[in-house]
């Protein structure tokens, strides 16, 4: 099992969280600890046995592709943070220098 | 304190006989949380004209001969990460705070069918992570039996509506003991059904393998009526399972009546009595294994032997589902936004106000579980002792037809006790690997601990798909309070 502490700048990066120093010295620590307790699995045995990914054994699940009707649009839209013309969600600017 | 009368089956029974109204008994209900829900705050929302409303539909309705079922016009509570078409549906967080469900779950779609009218919105710990409603990021909920002391979670508001009388049932969900924990801390039924039992859709995802709603009740009637009214395959729900479901509710009757466990063979996991609990907890658990030999169960003593590292297993698969869940909440579709200089950083303000401190604790050590070069160490092996977790369930299912189980190796504790989150975690030892299993499992009261007058839970548990074998077994032993 690795040796290497959670670097949180980094996870936190990947996790796209916000942190204050305080949080992260906080968080940094207690997740130190629980690294440090998760890492008993590598003490267990499993040569040849194989990962269990879900509670049922499901496979994949199909369905027939028949049109639907959808949810209504303006009852999807009511809880958007930003509309434009009752239709199109308003998103932050994406690239620099663009319109928003 | 919550009288064992007030259920589900004996409140059908009134309504058909005629001596309650639905308008009656919501108004009830309404008065008695507006007179003791300011001290104990199980719910975070109630739309009493919306109750009403619904009550006088329903009274109309039996009136009218046309009643959708012998329930019509119960109230039922509904945890907050449960969609109810039109009402909120924050999960306890911020970042969710002002989202109105476009539907309703499919399990409070079936509930509606046959008449139950969705009750307020419960308190639980944000997102469903935590083991005491502390991680609420609105309030904490106090447990009705000593308000000093923490409800249990997640389904804190849940377990503290019923056990305070506001409500006959409420459901709640399960992903690591969230039903059953806080069901044994206020002294009340929960019940978490085989996973894909019922459908998971509108049910706000925190880890997808291992989440299940479930009811939460007076008595053990009461539980096998609801899951059986919830239970079944969804189209919505790939996972859920297309298998018939049996009628739990004459499984737990047929128990009840006989009150005899003559013929079962019940399992006593050696893993689950180990030293470091509570001697009043220790004491009662002691006192239901004799209960259960006194009414002619043969109780086989065996061992899980992978059941320690169980707690490991889930922290890394429930954490590392959430981290890709809980990924979902940017701030863009739905949701609060922070507006950032550019995208970007609109997801880190919005992500890191919106969420409270257990959320990001978790999405951080699910984040760095499955980053890069740790996956093979941490996830896989995970999955893997995942496996032999499994077996050792299938291996004691071929030697008895229930386990029988402590569910928390403490009562309610009081709040702030749990401070240090791995501490916290180590607390959900014995219901966690029931999750990991995905078999079927239920938390009832069986006695009091002396020292704090606390009620004390026990656990049943049975192979997957076996609810009736675990519904009649647990009527049988009957609540003990």
């Amino acid at each position: 099992m690795a040796e290497v502490k959670l670097d949180i700048d980094y996870v936190a990066e990947l996790a796209r969280l916000e942190l204050t120093p305080e949080q992260k010295a906080a968080l940094s620590a207690e997740l130190g600890s629980i690294v440090d307790y998760i890492a008993e699995l590598s003490e267990v045995d499993v040569e040849g046995v194989e990962p269990t990914a879900h509670a049922s054994a499901c496979s994949n699940a199909w369905r027939e592709d028949e049109v639907k009707p959808s949810y209504p649009r303006d009852v999807m839209l009511a809880n958007a943070p930003g509309v434009i013309d009752g239709e199109l969600i308003r998103l932050p600017r994406v690239m620099p220098g663009t319109e928003s | 304190m919550a009288e064992r009368t007030f259920t589900i089956h004996a409140l059908a029974a009134e309504l058909k006989a005629g001596s309650l109204t639905s308008q009656a008994l919501c108004r009830r209900c309404l008065d008695s949380v507006a007179a003791k829900d300011g001290e104990i705050r199980a719910f975070l929302k109630v739309d009493a004209e919306k109750i009403m409303r619904l009550a006088a539909e329903s009274d109309a309705r039996r009136a009218a001969g046309k009643a959708l079922s012998d329930y019509d016009g119960i109230p039922i509570g509904i945890k907050d990460n449960i969609c109810v078409t039109g009402e909120t549906c924050s999960c306890a967080s911020k970042i969710l705070e002002k989202v109105v469900s476009p539907y309703s779950a499919t399990a409070v779609q079936k509930l509606v069918a046959r008449g139950f009218i969705p009750f307020g919105r419960l308190n639980m710990d944000e997102f469903a992570m935590g083991s005491s409603c502390e991680n609420s990021s609105f309030h904490p909920t106090a447990n009705p039996l000593d308000t000093r002391r923490v409800p249990g979670g997640s389904s804190g508001g849940s377990a503290a509506a019923v056990a305070a009388g506001f409500l006959p049932a409420a459901l709640g969900s399960d992903t690591g003991g969230s039903i059953r924990q806080p069901a044994a801390f206020c002294g009340i039924v929960g019940m978490k059904p085989t996973y894909g039992r019922v459908s998971r859709s509108g049910l706000v995802a925190f880890a997808s393998s291992l989440d299940q709603i479930g009811p939460m009740t007076n008595d053990v009637t009461d539980a096998a009526i609801l899951t059986g009214i919830i239970s079944g395959k969804d189209p919505l729900d790939s996972t859920s399972l297309d298998e018939p479901v049996p009628d739990f509710a004459a499984a737990a009757r047929k128990g009840a009546e006989a009150a005899s466990l003559k013929g079962v063979k019940i399992g006593l996991p050696a893993e689950y009595f180990i030293s470091g609990m509570e001697p009043g907890v220790e004491a009662a658990v002691k006192a239901a294994v004799e209960k259960v030999r006194a009414m002619g169960a043969e109780t086989v003593e065996l061992s899980m032997p992978h059941s320690k590292y169980a707690v490991a297993v889930y922290y890394i698969l429930a954490t590392a589902e959430a981290s890709a869940n809980l990924a979902r909440f940017d701030g863009m579709r739905y949701g609060n936004r922070i507006e950032g200089g550019d995208l970007t950083e609109t997801y880190f303000k919005s992500r890191g106000t919106g969420f409270g401190n257990e959320v990001k604790r978790r999405i951080l050590l699910g984040t760095y579980v499955l980053s890069s070069g740790y996956y093979d160490a941490y996830y896989l092996r995970a999955q893997k002792v995942r496996t032999l977790i499994r077996r050792d369930f299938a291996k004691a299912f071929e030697q008895c037809d229930v386990l029988m189980t402590p569910v928390s190796p403490n009562v309610a504790f009081e709040f702030g006790a749990k401070s240090d989150p791995l501490q916290m975690y180590l607390s959900d030892i014995f219901t966690i690997a029931l999750n990991i299993s995905g078999n079927c499992g239920l938390s009832m009261p069986c006695g009091k601990d002396p020292a704090t007058g606390m009620p004390v839970g026990i656990q049943f548990m049975a192979p997957h798909l076996a609810e009736e074998k675990l519904f009649e077994a647990a009527a049988a032993f009957g609540e003990v309070r």
